[in-house]
């Protein structure tokens, strides 16, 4: 059992061991729902995993200028280099959520014009911070079309499916993230009638899992998910939402988030709020980042690599 | 936001003692509509608003304003007041409480945030909103 198993309860310190470790560029592959480190990543190994390979980039808040990060726009263009240099072309990426800082047009433009130098489809899932619009509608003018309610969808690819979701909208007063009942219908739906060995991995910007609720830090019917996802051998979750690495390994289900491209956020507990962590600034690339994963064939074996803008 | 008798007693010698336009300013104090339609601010701060609870007097303004580096934004638990835009930091939201009762809200970015307004009618009594 890894430290992570035991996060539910543990203190602290741990968590920041976990995410310590984690921030290096530990290559986790999941065999039989039993999750195990190979090590330190290197190309070798990265290269190792045919199949399947997609990339997850996160929490880009394009328009944020503040001490933290005067300029994110630019900290998405680096990590927007760093995709165009991976040794191996992922079949797409995913970005799971606020792209934008204040759900401008114009920050929506900035975002699209930066991470389209990807060439990659995109599979969008919001942000809270890209449904602020009056009309809400700009998010799912852009980003939205072919989606079901405020934005959730599934698709396949080599096998895995694939399901975002939006856990964003219809906040309830003193609660988490919330999905609401109509998703969740829609889900139930979507994967009866799938082989339990099918490939799932679900993305979704707040974490499914209970992160840390006092900060918000979870999804309040996220539990309804992982009921319809039980009986299927591999799961992955992929979230954001809350700027840095962190793993949770639950029986079949490997919980996953990633860091943020604009600026970090403390881990649970260490400052009085969640907000913008301002670090020394030849600090604030360690902290920054994005996260490949793949899936190699008939294995049942997927790999999450985290890759920060800089060391 | 309740003067005491001796507070009140004291000004009202205060304004005795001095000038004609002073003591106009200071009879202020006393007059019952001057505490209805003054206004009452909560400070966004560290994810939180401070005061958490405020009480006011009906057509009092509450004014929110976000003083973290993220943006907020305010919204009745059950929709009995307008909702903000979202506030960018010192941004401000005011909203004129005509209604007497008990007004809970939260962020509807982050709402594990959460604040309540009473707002008291004239007798003092009020029903929940």
């Amino acid at each position: 059992m890894s430290e992570f198993d035991r996060m539910g309860g543990v203190s602290r310190r741990k968590i920041l061991e976990c995410m310590t470790w984690a921030g290096t560029g530990v290559l986790w592959t999941v065999s039989g729902g039993v999750p195990r480190s190979l090590g330190i990543i290197d190309k070798a190994v990265a290269q190792e995993a045919r199949g399947l390979t997609f990339l997850q980039i996160s929490d880009s808040h394009v328009g944020f200028d503040k001490p933290a990060n005067p300029n994110a726009l630019g900290t998405l263009e680096e990590a927007v280099r760093r995709i165009n240099a991976l040794p191996v072309k992922p079949a797409f990426m995913i970005h799971t959520g606020d792209i934008s800082h204040l759900s401008k047009e114009s920050e929506f433009d900035d975002a699209d014009r930066v991470i389209s130098q990807t060439r990659l489809d995109v599979h969008y899932v919001p942000g809270e911070h890209d449904f602020l619009d009056a009309e809400l509608k700009l998010y799912r003018e852009r980003y939205g079309r072919g989606t079901k309610g405020a934005g959730w969808y599934s698709f396949d690819a080599n096998g895995v499916h694939f399901i975002g979701l939006v856990n964003v909208v219809d906040l309830k007063a003193g609660g988490l993230g919330n999905l609401g009942n109509e998703q969740l219908e829609w889900l139930e739906a979507d994967v009866k009638g799938r082989s339990a060995s099918t490939p799932i991995v679900v993305f979704a910007h707040i974490p499914l899992w209970s992160v840390y609720p006092d900060w918000g830090w979870g999804t309040e019917d996220g539990g309804r998910v992982l009921e319809y996802l039980k009986r299927f051998g591999s799961v992955t979750v992929l979230n954001g939402h809350i700027h840095q690495v962190m793993q949770k390994v639950e029986g079949n289900v490997t919980f996953h988030t990633a860091r943020s491209t604009a600026f970090p956020q403390p881990a649970p507990g260490t400052a009085p709020s969640p907000g913008p962590l301002k670090v020394a600034d030849d600090k604030l690339r360690s902290l920054l980042g994005i996260a490949s994963v793949s899936f190699k064939q008939g294995e049942q074996r997927l790999a999450i690599i985290d890759t920060p803008l800089q060391g | 936001m309740r003067s005491s008798i001796p507070a009140t007693i004291r000004a009202a010698l205060a304004a005795a003692a001095l000038g004609a336009a002073a003591a106009g300013v200071l009879a202020a104090v006393v007059l019952p509509g001057w505490t209805q339609n003054a206004g009452s601010a909560v400070a966004i701060d560290n994810f939180t608003f401070n005061p958490q609870r405020v009480t006011v007097k009906v057509g009092t303004t509450v004014t929110w304003t976000n003083k973290d580096d993220i943006p907020h934004g305010i919204a009745s638990a059950n929709n009995a007041f307008s909702r903000s835009k979202a506030l960018d930091t010192d941004d401000s939201y005011s909203f004129t409480f005509g209604t007497p009762g008990t007004y809970q809200y939260f962020c509807y970015l982050h709402p594990h945030m959460t604040g309540t307004i009473v707002v008291e009618g004239a007798t003092g009594d009020n029903a929940t909103q």
